[in-house]
């Protein structure tokens, strides 16, 4: 033992030893950091979706008679709501949705059937509950269905004359499912916390602590002892992308279109972007709640917000969407989303790449520059 | 009392000199309840179309100039070449293609049928299954244009129509602002109770200085209170400035009344800052603090029903969402703000909060050791 910690690649070897003993003996931060990729897919895979479904609804049926008991026989039975409440009065819709039992009420007029075979025209009225405007949205378009279908059975128009067929397909997600959008989303924000937030927090943590100034008088060159830091935090950001990866195809069915060997080394190049920005960050600051700070809302937060996975970047105003280009998260989401989910090879890629590979020695050059070999 | 005092100097004392914590505390509100909102807008328009029309036709034409004009779509290709335009969604320069075959005008009008095909990138899939049923919409509104160019509306009257008419209520311009503002504002709430408030309590054992402090007369509750009330405060604090943020900037208030939502926020910061209490106990360090905060954080806000509605959940997510105290927040604060909802109108949601902020604390203050460091 004595004699390998003599040579430079021993003493490295011992080095990261210790650091990973430090990660290592965390046993709690290490269950968040296994622990937390898993539940980010298993929420998004199964908890998560802007479906619509089982949305309860009120009626409020002022003629009571056979057409109204067909229709709302319908809406029961429809996957998409579910009748919570039969009101009875007008003033009760207000009532219902300030107190929100229900998102959408339905209202029937008065001899609605009489209405619909005398006078050949009824109207049904749909009230959504438009706080969430999407779902309402969406609700609303359900529900205008069920009732045009009603209609059409009753009057049997399906053979009308000039109709057009329209045949949809959907290109890389037949089944529109959610998963292809936010696998590489969870990747990026999981890689931004290991690699930026934990890897420059442990290294503000000795200059905190004062430990730092032990590890500087060794014979490692200064520039190592910080490296070496950074190792286990490597690994760690490797594993989550091997964990995600393999979730993903397990457990959510996704298919992985592209090169596996492509993917992974791109993953790779994300996570030294990541550790690049956290060793910047641990070069200009010195207190662990600032390096948090930092990281929370000035990699984060850009993370969530700009990589396009929750939010749709192009509906964003100008000026945000110039923002969006300096963060590299918006790069590796698109390559990953193109690799992935297109299976697309590095001919579509190579200029997300190399941008994001610019930035990453961009950062590792900002890091260099400003990294003290003494403190002050 | 005198103590409790004395804690509580120190406390205000010792938050107001770190420059940090008070950057987080204003910095971070203000810039998520702008960009958040901002960004978060849902509406699907101007989805990149390309077209590649083999027909064309005067009808191929009227239906393309249709699908530019419903606003949804803008036309950034036309061609013949179906691989040119897979080539085209590959690189994200279109969204949807629409391919009109050969002989669509002659099919429609003497045989009374013909075909489209529609093909959309989806992997957007909100993206995809909007814009093909705007498409849908679209294709449907031309051929009942066709049709009644071709059919000289003879019986009209002797279909019974049902006619529906729709209303958003509340939101009927569709603002999503007014959506997600409530909805950021009840989440910094939760971050600035659970995540600051933990952080706080583990950099002093972290430092060793809760050690000097167990050895004084101070009681359990008293130092428990003395770190709970400072940040009671900066959380109302923090409430406040969103509520103005929202109304400069996005020139939102609340068609509710201010107290119902400052005494919801009240509560809920007890139930919050319970949850910060109860993460430092079983934490020794900052950068486990951290983890352990952003880790519920995640899951708090993920199932709040910020992003995605709780009934479309599958029952055991329903079940976890219906423990997750700022689900209850973000609803009522939403409901305050946007339909005006009273507070007899969320008094069940009030006592689902008050009973987290009991559990919580209580549980904290049990796990809660004097003498262990």
């Amino acid at each position: 033992m004595k004699k390998s910690v003599n040579t430079k690649t021993g003493r490295a070897g011992a080095f990261i030893k210790k650091e990973f003993w430090h990660v290592w003996r965390d046993t709690r931060s290490l269950i968040i950091l296994i622990g937390m990729p898993v539940m980010m897919m298993l929420l998004f895979g199964f908890a998560l979706s802007n479906e619509v479904k089982n949305s309860n609804i009120a009626i409020l049926d002022q003629a009571n008679d056979e057409s109204t008991h067909v229709l709302i026989d319908r809406f029961e039975q429809s996957r998409y709501f579910s009748i919570a409440k039969m009101i009875t009065k007008e003033s009760e819709i207000e009532e219902v949705f300030k107190k929100n039992e229900v998102r959408m009420v339905m209202v029937f007029p008065p001899n609605f059937q009489a209405k619909l075979r005398h006078e050949k025209a009824v109207q049904v009225r749909l009230i959504g509950d438009a706080t969430d405007p999407n779902t309402s949205n969406i609700m609303l378009n359900y529900a205008s269905a069920i009732i045009r279908d009603y209609q059409n059975e009753i009057l049997a128009t399906s053979q009308a004359p000039y109709r057009i067929i329209l045949e949809t397909s959907m290109l890389y997600n037949p089944k529109l499912s959610s998963t292809f959008n936010f696998v590489p989303g969870v990747m990026t924000l999981i890689l931004m916390l290991l690699g930026a937030m934990m890897t420059s927090v442990s290294i503000v943590k000795e200059k905190e602590r004062g430990t730092m100034e032990i590890l500087l008088v060794s014979p490692m060159r200064p520039l190592m002892v910080v490296i070496t830091k950074a190792f286990p935090y490597l690994l760690l950001c490797f594993v989550d992308v091997l964990l995600i990866l393999g979730l993903a195809y397990t457990v959510l069915e996704m298919p992985i279109r592209g090169n596996i060997v492509l993917l992974l080394l791109e993953s790779l190049l994300f996570i030294f972007t990541t550790l690049a920005l956290g060793l910047l960050i641990s070069t200009i600051v010195d207190k662990q709640q600032t390096a948090m700070f930092i990281s929370l809302v000035g990699l984060m937060m850009p993370a969530l917000i700009f990589s396009g996975f929750m939010f749709p970047l192009e509906n964003m105003p100008l000026p945000l969407q110039i923002i969006s280009n300096i963060v590299p998260t918006k790069w590796f989401y698109s390559i990953i989303s193109t690799i992935m989910v297109k299976g697309l090879g590095i001919k579509y890629v190579w200029k997300e790449t190399m941008i994001l590979l610019l930035m990453t020695l961009g950062f590792l050059g900002m890091a260099l520059k400003k990294f003290k070999i003494r403190l002050e | 009392m005198r103590n409790l005092i004395i804690i509580l100097k120190k406390e205000f004392k010792l938050i107001f000199r770190n420059k940090t914590i008070l950057r987080m505390m204003f910095i971070m509100p203000i810039m998520q309840l702008i960009l958040i909102p901002m960004a978060a807008d849902y509406e699907v328009k101007h989805l990149k179309l390309a077209i590649i029309d083999q027909d064309h036709s005067t009808y191929s034409r009227r239906l393309i100039d249709k699908m530019t004009a419903s606003g949804y779509f803008s036309l950034e290709f036309y061609q013949n070449n179906y691989q040119e335009a897979l080539e085209a969604v590959g690189n994200n320069r279109a969204d949807i293609v629409l391919s009109i075959p050969n002989n669509f005008e002659k099919k429609l009008i003497k045989e009374g049928e013909a075909t489209l095909a529609l093909a959309a990138n989806a992997v957007s899939n909100t993206k995809a299954g909007l814009g093909s049923s705007y498409a849908t919409q679209i294709v449907m509104d031309f051929s009942n244009d066709i049709r009644s160019e071709w059919i000289l509306q003879p019986k009209a009257n002797e279909i019974p129509q049902i006619s529906i008419s729709t209303a958003n209520w509340y939101n009927p311009h569709i603002d999503y602002h007014l959506f997600m503002v409530p909805g950021i504002l009840g989440i910094l709430v939760t971050m600035v109770g659970s995540f600051l408030a933990s952080l706080n309590i583990v950099s002093e054992k972290e430092i060793g200085t809760i050690e000097q402090i167990n050895v004084t007369p101070i009681k359990k509750y008293e130092f428990i209170l003395g770190k709970l009330i400072p940040f009671w405060v900066l959380g109302m604090v923090t409430t406040t400035i969103g509520l103005l943020v929202a109304f400069i900037i996005f020139r939102i208030t609340p068609s509710g009344a201010y107290t119902t939502i400052y005494i919801f926020t009240a509560v809920f910061l007890l139930s919050v800052l319970g949850i910060g209490l109860l993460i430092s106990t079983f934490t020794d360090s900052q950068q486990q603090a951290t983890l352990f905060a952003f880790f519920f954080m995640m899951v708090f806000v993920l199932l709040s029903g910020l992003y995605t509605p709780i009934e479309s959940m599958p029952e055991w997510a329903k079940v976890i969402a219906h423990l997750n105290p700022p689900m209850y927040f973000v609803k009522v604060i939403r409901a305050i703000f946007i339909k005006g909802s009273t507070f007899s109108d969320l008094l069940q949601d009030f006592w689902s909060i008050v009973a987290f902020a009991i559990f919580f604390n209580t549980w904290a203050i049990l796990n809660y050791r004097k003498r262990s460091a």
